[in-house]
């Protein structure tokens, strides 16, 4: 049960434009499964930065990332997608949703992909999915019909679908009203309770945090503090 | 790779812009239809003008021509054998243009594999004589059944019936221009002088229209024994040896063959008539030319739509490698959106460029130059339909190729932060 499913060793990384400017310095920690973990710190410290590494969409970084044991460096990058695919679910601030696609299909897409499952199971399971975050009545509607919360659920939803390892989200509240953040975040409580999902979470929203398993927060790209509630 | 995928996302991407991509396709459909067209009725009109030499002139002609002979007595003297002989004002002796023992090498022709057909001919100068004038002309004397067979006689004989010339006696055909310089209508009987000072009456027994008014102002036919008659001379007597061959393409070296086998003149068609030749290809050229900018053109009109299309899908790319499509996959996505406007785009541009050819096709042409040809020629070749869906293809692919290659390198990172 308590196996690290994610590691990062003493990442750091650079940007060249327009100064070099080092914006995280020697990252490490590691993520077990079932964990819930909230990412704090002031804007700009580079909670985004670290998240889009840990993702693997960011492959431009000193130091190691182990997902699920393995390291990432040297991956190629269909290989790395395949593991995005896999083991990795995604939501962002803004929902980001395809407009060209109902919302079921949104939710299907990438485990279409994955094709771990027939197409037919794949839309069962995004029912699923769609009924665990309340929205299974919005199946059929198109993404811009729906309201911003609901929006970031379908997006909860879609980043599921693959039974991910980790799910890792930028600000997901960022934008919704209170009552919208509490739904999210009830929803993120239940999938890592009930279901045993680990999930990283970065957020301004310090009452958000407190109500987490475990705060890591950073300053001026290092991790200032690491606490572990229980 | 998931291929339904990767086409269902394609499509659901094109019918978001679904009025673009039409514009697209309808450029594709236009060039295509353009290309179809021009090139059935180039070479439509390319085997309507070979034709007019092709199929009713002789492969190989042989003949006899009066030339100096090219050896001189001096050639034989055995002092100046090795020297360089100049003698000035040689002229040709008296000869016949007789192709002599005709009926022997017309057999040793006929038995030819590569030879489709033989027709002898005589050609003999005359004058038509019209009142007090004397008008040059030309009377060939032919073998009306088989200069109908292999060089379609029938056909340019506008009024009156080919073969009443050999069924009615000291008949002629006149050419349409000879005709009505001499107001001479069919029935009439006309008077011709030989250069020997021979008359003959001949009776007009129809019009000959060849497209060609130089010589329709000159020739005429008539049966070889009415010929032979009109010059005087015995029943054997031929000029011409008219060979038609199954193959024309040999007719260059089978031309050479001959005239060294039976010590004779033969030309073939190609040398006599290489303008023709030249005429038909660079119409080819040409229209190959103007369809291939027409389809460039279109291919432009994709990679706009694609380009466009990729800037404004900026998001949906990058979403799309976050939940893990990678950039093959992006790529093969906007290739197939490609595709799909050239290969659409590229059918409907085949059926209507099969409906246009056959609009042309119904189009009245009627030219007094011409007088088997009814409407505007068309050639419905399979091959440019075959061509017009290869270049659609190809041009499409690669009008997608560098929009797609920009869509797959998208970094989903700058995307997403971009927000
Ligand atoms: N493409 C880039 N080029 C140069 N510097 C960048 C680039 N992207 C980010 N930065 C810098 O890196 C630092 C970290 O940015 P990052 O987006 O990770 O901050 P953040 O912690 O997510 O902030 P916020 O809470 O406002 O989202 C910032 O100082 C930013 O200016
Ligand atoms: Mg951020």
């Amino acid at each position: 049960m308590n196996e690290k499913i994610l590691e990062a060793k003493n990442i750091s990384k650079y940007f060249h434009d327009p100064i070099s400017i080092q914006v995280l310095k020697n990252i490490s920690f590691s993520i077990l499964q079932g964990e819930f973990v909230s990412v704090i710190g002031k804007s700009g410290c580079g909670k985004s930065t670290l998240l889009y590494i840990l993702s693997t969409m960011d492959t431009d970084y000193e130091g190691d990332l182990l997902i699920d044991n393995i390291p990432m460096r040297n991956k190629k990058e269909a290989e790395l997608a395949l593991v995005r695919s896999e083991k990795i679910g995604f939501v962002f601030q803004f929902h980001y949703l395809l407009n060209e696609f109902s919302v079921l299909r949104n939710v299907m897409l990438p485990g279409l992909k994955l094709a771990n499952y027939s197409e037919k199971e794949v839309e069962a399971r995004a029912y699923q999915k769609l009924k665990i975050l309340g929205i299974q009545d919005e199946a059929l509607k198109n993404p811009n019909q729906l309201s911003g919360g609901q929006k970031q659920r379908v997006a909860i939803a879609r980043s599921l679908i693959n039974d991910p390892l980790i799910l890792l989200a930028d600000e997901p509240t960022g934008n919704l009203d209170k009552k919208n953040s509490e739904i999210v975040f009830s929803i993120f409580q239940e999938l890592s309770e009930v279901f045993n999902q680990a999930l990283l979470i970065v957020t301004h929203d310090n009452e958000f945090a407190e109500r987490t398993q475990r705060i890591i927060e950073m300053e001026d790209g290092k991790i200032i503090k690491d606490i572990s509630r229980n | 790779m998931n291929y339904k995928l990767i086409a269902s996302v394609s499509v659901s991407l094109l019918m978001a812009r679904w009025k673009q991509t039409l514009i697209a396709a309808i450029g594709v459909t236009f060039s295509i239809t353009m290309f179809i067209t021009l090139l059935s009725f180039m070479a439509g009109l390319n085997t309507l003008l070979d034709g007019l030499i092709g199929n009713r002139t002789a492969h190989i002609r042989l003949y006899n021509e009066i030339q100096p002979s090219k050896m001189q007595p001096v050639d034989l003297l055995n002092q100046v054998k090795n020297h360089h002989n100049f003698i000035s004002s040689v002229k040709p002796k008296n000869e016949k243009l007789e192709i002599y023992s005709n009926g022997a090498v017309m057999e040793a022709l006929k038995k030819d594999e590569r030879v489709l057909g033989v027709a002898p001919k005589i050609i003999a100068q005359v004058f038509y004589n019209v009142g007090a004038i004397d008008l040059t002309g030309v009377i060939n004397g032919i073998d009306v059944e088989a200069e109908s067979k292999l060089f379609s006689f029938k056909d340019y004989v506008t009024s009156g019936e080919a073969i009443d010339l050999r069924n009615i006696p000291n008949s002629i055909i006149l050419g349409k221009g000879a005709a009505e310089k001499m107001l001479a209508n069919i029935g009439d009987v006309i008077q011709v002088t030989t250069p020997k000072g021979e008359r003959m009456q001949l009776k007009v027994v129809g019009y000959f229209q060849s497209g060609i008014q130089d010589i329709d102002k000159i020739q005429s036919y008539t049966s070889i024994i009415t010929a032979q008659k009109l010059i005087g001379e015995s029943n054997t007597y031929i000029t011409d040896i008219q060979v038609k061959l199954k193959n024309i393409l040999l007719a260059p070296p089978m031309a050479k063959e001959y005239a060294k086998l039976f010590d004779i003149e033969a030309i073939d068609i190609q040398s006599a008539n290489s303008q023709f030749e030249t005429g038909s290809s660079i119409r080819t050229l040409i229209s190959y030319a103007v369809g291939i900018t027409l389809l460039i053109v279109a291919g432009f009109g994709i990679y706009n739509i694609l380009n466009m299309m990729i800037y404004e899908k900026m998001d949906s790319i990058a979403i799309l490698k976050a939940t893990g499509f990678s950039g093959k996959d992006v790529n093969w996505i906007f290739v197939t959106i490609a595709l799909t406007i050239g290969i659409f785009g590229g059918l409907l541009g085949l059926v209507f460029g099969f409906g246009l050819s056959s609009v042309i096709d119904q189009i009245p042409f009627n030219t007094a130059a011409l007088p088997t040809i009814k409407t505007y020629p068309i050639d419905y070749n399979i091959k440019f339909y075959f061509i017009g869906t290869v270049f659609s293809i190809v041009t499409t692919y690669f009008a997608g190729f560098f929009p797609s290659r920009k869509a797959s390198k998208i970094d989903p990172v700058i995307i997403i932060r971009g927000k």
